[in-house]
């Protein structure tokens, strides 16, 4: 926890800012279920989310990178290296996407810079770029399957894989972060609410049964 | 109260519940029946033969098939979601169903349809079509080897025609066999199966489209339950056990109610213990139509004559009939049949050796004519996913070629293997091997012994049964196509017509373009057009092309959920809700919403835009330009990239500084434009159109991995990662002095196309830049996305004094017109130069770019081309419409009218007190001082024609003036 309140902004600059779904918490709330059948949805705003594009075929750059950054780069298409606070995602052959607890772009900017100097490759803060949707719950598969065209069965797509795809008729990054299955989903904000109603579209024969 | 043709339980017990009772209305009338039943079923039962009359004819017809295949039985649904055209034998009976009879179409209802339809998106390792003996076969082998299976089938239970039938499989009645299977497909965790679902459509890569019937058999609906679903299936490798459909047989009065199919006579007697008729004539070209004639004869019906068209039918079989009471006719052929509302007698006669009538013919009276014209494979899905079929001669029937491994596996019935020792063989070896494919290895399991078989000795197809006098051009009640009235007399005069290919054929007599897709008409009307062009064989004619869907889908669940809010994603702002409160007009800018105007009460967009547009020139307003598009451009070769796919020069561009630019296609023609400005020495941030933001992009991106990949240069797009207000008219400075404290806002110390790095007064970072799409001076405020809210929420309080006025993007438009500032897609239509704009300053001569090359092309270099220029109506509060045309004053406007160009924009200014416009005439900037006329609305409005800048040309404004 200490590391977190090092780095999260002044309070007073805090309560300025607004995520894209904030106002609709209460109702993600109410529209999500427990048990057995259950599935949830939430925001997670604010994360800290950066660019990195870098040629692959520079491995002492990518070390560099990732002694700068404490994390290894996921060499694995459509992999994720990382847990849901600290993680790299694998988004293409010369792409990934760092995530980190709020307010840390500046750092991971600025070192991703550093450990790039002289080099070829670019780190771009992205981080209000997009915000996060959380699809939690034993259902959440089935949730998806409705509005995902992407094989997500345990086979194919599991915890620490993430797929640049098309749920509904938005762009999003999916990463599925935990077994149970849970999902994050980072959609361009202002797409947010489109997918939040589609979401909550498909999961109503679910929570309203 | 028992319906007239229910058999007693004790006689066939059926697969219905019979402790059930439903009520259900046809025509007006009550009738009953039991779960388990089909309308059509429901309807037999009740002794309901005739069912409807003629689309075209007329005439009275009656329930034909027992599945699909059905051409008369079309009914009308009513109910909350009224529904047209469906087979009453695919309509499952449930309390309280109303439906009526139709003669064609049917209606829909006035209300929205209310059902709900969705989609689901699945993978699998190995899709199994058709749960009958070969597709459950399949899908157990390929179960047990942990694949991914995927079984679908369209009937409410599995089993297919095993469930109208007698047949023993592994000592036992077929149905505990396939109960036992049902059992074990659910408890293997990655198979699923479907019933009530159709495969409907079967795509390149093995991909499947399945409709799914969820609640129709159903007393309740959640809200939320979808009533159908489509399930898009990705499948690894497919086995169609599709079956096979019965096939009639065209003779004279063909039609009548009461001639049915002999299959499915059969699954109404044994499957809904339902006896069509008491006296029945059966007319056969195989076998097995005498499984028809057995249980007809085994449930106290009468068969007078069983006629078949081989001389020598198998002998146990004719013994076995006539031993059971019936009478086997070989070597005979049903001619014509007489009766009216339904069927009361078969003219029988014999056939010789070549097929042609001889004997003398013979009346038989019947009130059920079933018949077995041969067996069709079911091979639509194989077709649809690119198969070739051949004429089987020993099956009489289109079959699958025997394919390569991209097509699906054809087994069972579907590849006219008929007998079922053979389709459970077949299904167990392909549903092992399709899963041992997908890495799931497992060998085809023991098949298991069989009884009770349906024999398959050699049929003897006929196609066609000559009338009795007149020549077949006159026989107008042979009817091939029951659904469409179409009879052989069609087939001829097409073919007299010139028709040969099947597809014209049935395309000029409408001949399988019915509800059921000629699913009983297609091979018959083959046969018709062989026997008309005298070739050899169906197989010479060939079949026409199969298409999905299979089956008729609802456009509501193509639709699916992508309807109403969920059709097309909204776009908006992170300052949308105070927007909104603000009580603002919006706009459609391809997905996003953005504020059009802000009319106060009892304002029209009139004079709600001058209202903004004298805030804007002379205090101070505000506009959300959050939506346009943003591109970080990042790597050392940056400023060569942005010189090279910018029609101006960007490397020399200092750091802290920002231009305006414009990039242009490969033929020199206006794509977009925005202002980008110099992070670093490797860093830009350009801005784009808000609808050009993504093709932009793209545009980019394509020229750095397809033709420059040796540039370092990276893009991003940073679109949403920031929020932006515009800061707008002379007393704009005063309000970002108050915003950002720390800056230095004088003309001096912030110059024109400069931006700064700073902090607001909350402490909210910001980049300000001072560009200007009005002309006046102007700051654009640009912070992360999610202080949008926040800081237009602070530019307002700052300027609240000064009156600051948020305006929308209409007065935007005014401003930026007024000015000359064109936009890109407005003034703009792809046939655009930079230099037709007269934009030449903006077109550097001493680097390349993308398009320069064009611009010496003769048509592009040539200088009377359209040119942007302006108009000023004569009337000066005449308002040209947008896209008016130009012409010479003294031209008659008598087609064809020699134009000279378009207005492009017209707006009402508030600064001129007057009207004008921008458009693109031809050899424009020559015509400068000239008048031309608009002719609109009946009348010529004279316009003069001038430099396309009407409001401080000399760009005195750009700095505003030093306060305090």
């Amino acid at each position: 926890m200490t590391v977190l309140n090092t780095v999260e902004p002044a309070t007073g600059l805090a309560s300025l800012r607004r995520s894209p779904l904030a106002d609709r918490a209460a109702e993600f709330a109410a529209s999500s279920a427990d048990g057995l059948r259950g599935v949830r949805l939430s925001e997670e705003a604010f994360l800290t989310q950066v660019n990195l594009r870098v040629p692959p075929e520079s491995p002492a750059l990518l070390a560099g990178l990732e002694r700068e950054l404490g994390l290894a780069l996921p060499h694995r298409p459509n992999s994720v290296v990382g847990d849901e606070r600290d993680a790299v995602l694998w988004l293409g052959p010369d792409e990934w996407l760092v995530i980190a607890p709020e307010g840390r772009a500046d750092r991971v900017v600025s070192r991703a810079r550093t450990a790039m100097a002289d080099s070829v490759g670019s780190s771009v803060d992205v981080s209000a770029d997009r915000t996060t949707v959380r699809l939690a719950g034993p259902v959440s598969r089935d949730v998806l399957e409705k509005v995902c065209s992407l094989d997500l069965h345990p086979r194919a797509f599991g915890a620490g894989q993430c797929a640049r795809t098309l749920v509904g008729r938005v762009r999003v990054a999916l990463w599925q972060v935990g077994a149970e299955p849970a999902y994050r989903l980072l959609v361009h904000c202002s797409f947010a609410g489109y997918l939040a109603d589609l979401l909550l579209d498909a999961m109503a024969e679910f929570t309203h049964a | 109260m028992t319906s007239p043709n229910r058999l007693d339980a004790t006689v066939r017990p059926g697969r219905i519940d019979r402790t059930r009772r439903l009520r259900f209305t046809f025509d007006g009338t009550e009738l009953h029946g039991h779960p388990g039943d089909t309308l059509a079923s429901a309807l037999l039962a009740e002794g309901r033969t005739e069912v409807t009359t003629s689309v075209h004819r007329g005439r009275p017809r009656g329930i034909v098939a027992a599945d699909r295949t059905e051409p008369n039985a079309l009914v009308q649904l009513h109910g909350d979601c009224p529904e047209p055209m469906l087979p009453a034998t695919r309509v499952e009976l449930r309390d309280g169903l109303v439906a009526e009879s139709l003669s064609g179409i049917g209606w829909v209802g006035d209300r929205p349809d209310t059902a709900v339809h969705d989609k689901k998106y699945v993978h699998a390792d190995v899709v199994i079509v058709g749960a009958g003996p070969s597709g459950l076969a399949a899908a157990l082998s390929a179960g047990r080897s942990g694949a991914r299976v995927f079984l679908v089938d369209e009937q409410a239970e599995l089993g297919g025609r095993l469930l109208d039938g007698h047949e023993r499989i592994d000592g036992a009645a077929a149905t505990d066999w396939i109960a036992r299977a049902v059992r074990e497909l659910a408890e293997i965790p990655e198979v699923r199966v479907l019933t009530r679902a159709t495969a409907v459509g079967c795509y390149d890569h093995d991909y499947l489209l399945v409709a799914e019937h969820r609640t129709d058999h159903l007393d309740t609906v959640g809200p939320h339950q979808s009533q159908q679903r489509l399930w898009h299936v990705r499948a690894r490798r497919v086995v169609l056990a599709t079956g096979a459909h019965e096939r009639p047989v065209v003779f004279e009065d063909n039609d009548r109610p009461g001639i049915m199919l002999a299959a499915a006579v059969r699954s109404y007697l044994n499957r809904h213990a339902v006896l069509p008729g008491r006296d029945a004539v059966v007319f056969t070209t195989s076998d097995s139509a005498y499984s028809t004639a057995l249980d007809l004869l085994a449930v106290g019906a009468s068969v007078p004559a069983l006629v078949d068209t081989r001389p020598q039918p198998p002998a146990h079989l004719v013994d076995q009939v006539e031993a059971a009471g019936g009478r086997v006719h070989p070597g005979s052929t049903v001619i014509s049949t007489k009766g009216h509302d339904r069927v009361r007698g078969a003219r029988v006669t014999e056939l010789d050796e070549q097929g042609c009538l001889s004997g003398i013919p013979y009346e038989v009276d019947c009130d059920l004519l079933a018949v077995c014209g041969g067996w069709s494979p079911v091979v639509h899905l194989f077709g649809q996913a690119g198969g070739s079929l051949r004429w089987d001669r020993t099956a009489a029937g289109f079959v699958p070629e025997s394919s390569g491994t991209h097509l699906p596996r054809v087994i069972g019935s579907a590849r006219a293997t008929h007998d079922l020792a053979g389709s459970l063989a077949q299904g167990l070896a392909a549903g092992a091997e399709a899963a041992t494919a997908c890495g799931f290895r497992i060998a085809a399991p023991r098949v298991p012994p069989t009884s009770g078989d349906r024999p398959n000795s050699r049929p003897r197809p006929l196609w066609l049964v000559p009338g009795m006098t007149k020549p077949p051009e006159q026989w107008d009640r042979h009817f091939v196509d029951l659904q469409r009235d179409a009879t052989v007399a069609d087939v001829w005069r097409a073919i007299g017509a010139g028709m040969r290919s099947v597809e014209h054929v049935e395309r000029y007599t409408t001949i399988s373009t019915g509800q059921d897709r000629g699913k009983t008409s297609g091979v018959n009307a083959i046969g018709v057009i062989a026997d008309a062009l005298m070739v050899d064989s169906p197989g010479e004619v060939g079949t026409t092309t199969f298409r999905p869907p299979y089956a008729p889908v609802r456009f509501a669940l193509m639709a699916g959920r992508e309807r109403g809010h969920l059709h097309e994603p909204v776009r908006t702002t992170s300052m949308h809700s105070w927007h909104e409160a603000a009580g603002a007009e919006f706009e459609n800018v391809g997905q996003w919403k953005r504020p059009r105007y802000y009319p106060r009460p009892g304002e029209d967009m009139d004079a709600a835009v001058q209202r903004e547009c004298r805030a804007a020139r002379t205090g101070v307003a505000m506009q959300d330009v959050s939506t346009l598009g943003r591109i970080e451009i990042v790597g050392s070769d940056a400023p060569e990239f942005l010189d090279r796919v910018c029609t101006s020069g960007f490397a020399e561009l200092a750091v802290g500084r920002a231009r305006y630019g414009m990039m242009c296609g490969a033929d020199g023609m206006v794509l977009d434009d925005g202002v980008s400005m110099r992070l670093a020495a490797d860093r830009y941030l350009m801005s784009t159109t808000t609808g050009g933001a993504a093709g932009v992009l793209e545009w980019l991106e394509e020229w750095l991995r397809t033709e420059w990949s040796e540039l370092d240069v990276y893009c991003t797009s940073v679109t949403e990662q920031w929020a932006a207000v515009a800061v707008v008219g002379p007393r704009s400075r005063d309000v970002v002095a108050r915003l950002a404290p720390d800056l230095d806002v004088s003309s001096a110390g912030f110059g024109f196309m400069e931006f700064r790095e700073t902090e607001l007064y909350n402490g909210i970072p910001a980049r300000i830049s001072r560009i200007s799409f009005s002309g006046e001076l102007a700051f654009e405020i640009n912070v992360a996305r999610w202080y949008g809210l926040a800081t237009w929420e602070a530019v307002a309080a700052a300027g609240a004094d000064h009156g600051i006025t948020p305006y929308g993007a209409e007065t935007m438009h005014v401003l930026r017109a007024e000015k000359g500032f064109v936009v890109v897609g407005q003034d703009t239509d792809g046939t655009v130069t930079p230099l037709d704009l007269g934009m030449d300053r903006l077109v550097s001569r001493h680097k390349d770019f993308i398009g320069k090359r064009s611009f010496a092309r003769q048509d592009t270099a040539r200088t009377d081309r359209k040119q942007l220029v302006g108009l000023l109506p004569l009337e000066r509060e005449r308002l040209l419409p947008e896209g008016v045309h130009l012409v010479e004053p003294d031209v008659p406007l008598r087609p064809p009218v020699p134009m000279l160009g378009h207005v492009t924009s017209s707006y009402r200014s508030a600064a001129l007190d007057r009207t004008f416009a921008l458009a693109l005439i031809r050899d424009g900037r020559r015509r400068i001082g000239d008048v031309l006329h608009a002719p609109f609305e009946g009348s010529s409005t004279a316009v003069e024609v001038t430099r396309p800048v009407f409001y401080d040309e000399e760009g005195a404004r750009r700095d505003g003036v030093e306060h305090g």
